[in-house]
């Protein structure tokens, strides 16, 4: 089986952004960039699938600018095996970027798709579940664990209101939840591995994709601040606060 | 002009989420249907066509739409979907499953989580865990929404909706359901009760959120918890407040152990009332709380506990 890792480049998830004073966006001048969180247990979760030997192969991909490279890198130090770089804007929606991807699915024919279940700087959580869609492919989204069942894969998915497992038939996708796995760091020799390993130079065009954006950002504000607090002295003089406030 | 909101609910009964988005159909404009599509849901339906500014109620009810899986959620809204100039559910994991695909299907962009209608075509949305909240305008002609249930009011029950039904279709053979294991507790669901205490990794164990349960039951509060906590497996994964758990406003929120990290924040910071109980004075926590108690929690909860009892709880 070949699988298939798209993988995004997003600011780490430890800084707090800043909105630019002109509402245009977020300043990302010097901020630290990394790997999307879910994207690297994605990653993890196609090593370890490989390392079952249930896989072959593990393709990641990443759509955006130059330095998404350095993404895909971290990815085939981590285990992938190739990787293909897309460039684009940083700012290709999630319709344009699961549109490139149907159109390296048909290209490379991975039997699974893992994908990270939302991107730590939109938020938007659709992409997987748009690929899906396009692929005409079943997909188990928010997934905590991944088993091989049959022909196809058992996955439990994080709800609501607890834990699903449903099974799914191969090609599929799947999304990633925090509670997959831990991914492992890469160790220096494999990043020095990784430096050799392949990665493809494509574009949205070579693919035949339009990757215009349908939705027009007319701002980008700073969320409403909450008033400073006080420090209390004693549980006494919380509930005693609470109560004047009128929440008890 | 005409809306569709896709109801959540688990067969008994009607969501309060659903109502939210109900809120925000409305302010969106146009005729507002509701989809109930489930098994053995006809009491969900009935609560639908009850709800405030709903014209018409379609029920689909067969096994396949049982656990309202992605791939047939697909199938039954495509086949409506013509009808509509925005398509709404609420940003909970089973809106937030399907709307993609369907969006997808329509080929139009899928707008995540809106906090606010500003015109029928631009919506706000959070972004970066809630550190900026982003004004977008569509260009599609049709819209694909998920709505933020806690950021909307609750639409009420002065309606009385035709109920239509509709055809379910059969069950995608690519998917299927195995089972679930589902939370269960006397205690009011986390993204709906008034009050909600949550513990993280100060908590230490899962016998430590004891002390918490207890306070929770004489406030009839929810229990929350941090992320830590979950992973650490003191609690299961649906108590997880936070960007990409499950978002909480309510009137009390009261946070015991936890350092305050923005992706717990983005969770729970538009909660009206925050206490904070941590060792640590200088948490990140404090920053955002109203009351912040510097405490070592395993002394001050089971006080609080005993104060509550005190003032009559
Ligand atoms: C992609 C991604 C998504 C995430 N999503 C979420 C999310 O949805 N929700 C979420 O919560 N987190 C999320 N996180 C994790 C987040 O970054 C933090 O790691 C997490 O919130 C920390 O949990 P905590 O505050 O319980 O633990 P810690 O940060 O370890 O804090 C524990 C606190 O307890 C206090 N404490 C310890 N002992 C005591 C005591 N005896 N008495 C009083 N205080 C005590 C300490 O002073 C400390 O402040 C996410 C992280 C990533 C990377």
């Amino acid at each position: 089986m070949k699988i298939l890792v798209p993988v995004k480049r997003v600011v780490d998830y430890n800084v707090k952004v800043r909105v630019k004073p002109d509402q245009s966006g977020v300043d990302l001048a010097n901020v630290k960039m990394s790997m999307n969180p879910f994207c690297e247990i994605a990653v993890e979760e196609a090593i370890r699938l490989k390392e079952k030997g249930l896989a072959e192969e593990i393709v990641a991909v990443s759509i955006g600018p130059a330095q998404a490279q350095e993404t895909i890198r971290t990815a085939l130090a981590m285990g992938a095996d190739r990787g293909i770089h897309v460039t684009a804007d940083a700012g290709v929606e999630p319709l344009g970027v699961a549109k490139i991807l149907k159109a390296i699915a048909e290209e490379e024919k991975p039997e699974l798709i893992i994908l990270g279940k939302q991107a730590i700087d939109d938020d938007t959580n659709a992409t997987g579940q748009m690929l899906a869609a396009l692929l005409g492919w079943p997909q188990a989204t928010f997934a905590s664990k991944v088993e091989k069942e049959g022909d196809g894969l058992n996955v439990t998915r994080e709800i609501d209101g607890g834990l699903q497992t449903i099974h799914v038939s191969l090609p599929a996708i799947v999304t990633t939840d925090l509670r997959l796995n831990e991914p492992r760091y890469a160790s220096l020799p494999n990043i020095m591995k990784a430096k050799r390993k392949p990665i493809d130079a494509k574009t949205p065009e070579d693919y035949g994709v339009d990757v215009a954006p349908r939705l027009e950002v007319l701002k980008v504000a700073e969320p409403p601040k909450r008033q400073a607090g006080v420090k209390v002295e004693s549980v006494a003089d919380l509930v005693s606060k609470l109560k004047n406030a009128g929440v008890l | 002009m005409s809306v569709l909101v896709i109801a959540e609910h688990d067969n008994a009964s009607l969501n309060d989420a659903t109502r939210a988005a109900v809120t925000a159909a409305g302010q969106i404009g146009g005729d507002i249907h509701v989809l109930v599509a489930g098994k053995d849901a006809k009491a969900v339906a009935e609560a639908a066509a009850k709800l405030d500014g709903v014209k018409t109620v379609l029920h689909a009810d067969s096994d396949a739409l049982d656990k309202r899986l992605a791939e047939a959620m697909e199938t039954l809204v495509l086949k409506i979907a013509d009808k509509y100039d925005a398509i709404l559910a609420p940003a909970t994991t089973g809106g937030k499953n399907f709307m993609p695909r369907i969006a997808a299907k329509l080929d139009v962009a899928m707008i995540s989580d809106i906090t606010s209608v500003e015109a029928p075509d631009t919506f706000v949305r959070p972004i970066y865990a809630g550190n900026a909240m982003m004004t977008v305008k569509s260009k599609d002609a049709k819209k694909v929404i998920t709505v933020r249930p806690t950021t909307f009011e609750k639409a009420g029950d002065g309606g009385s909706a035709a109920i239509e039904t509709l055809d379910a279709p059969a069950p995608a053979a690519s998917s299927k359901f195995v089972r679930e294991e589902l939370s269960k507790s006397d205690r009011p669901e986390l993204a709906q009760a008034k009050i909600v205490i949550s513990g993280g990794r100060g908590m230490g164990s899962g016998e430590n959120f004891a002390i918490i349960e207890k306070v929770a039951d004489k406030l009839g509060a929810a229990v929350g918890a941090s992320r830590a906590a979950v992973d650490a497996g003191f609690v299961p994964n649906d108590y997880q407040v936070g960007q990409t758990g499950k978002v909480v406003a309510p009137e009390l929120y009261i946070a015991v152990g936890i350092s305050g990290a923005i992706q717990h924040l983005a969770g729970m910071k538009d909660s009206k009332v925050i206490v904070a109980i941590n060792k640590d004075e200088e948490a990140p926590i404090f920053q955002v709380a109203d009351y912040g108690l510097v405490a070592d929690l395993f002394k001050a909860v089971p006080e609080l506990e005993e104060e509550l009892g005190k003032a009559g709880y």
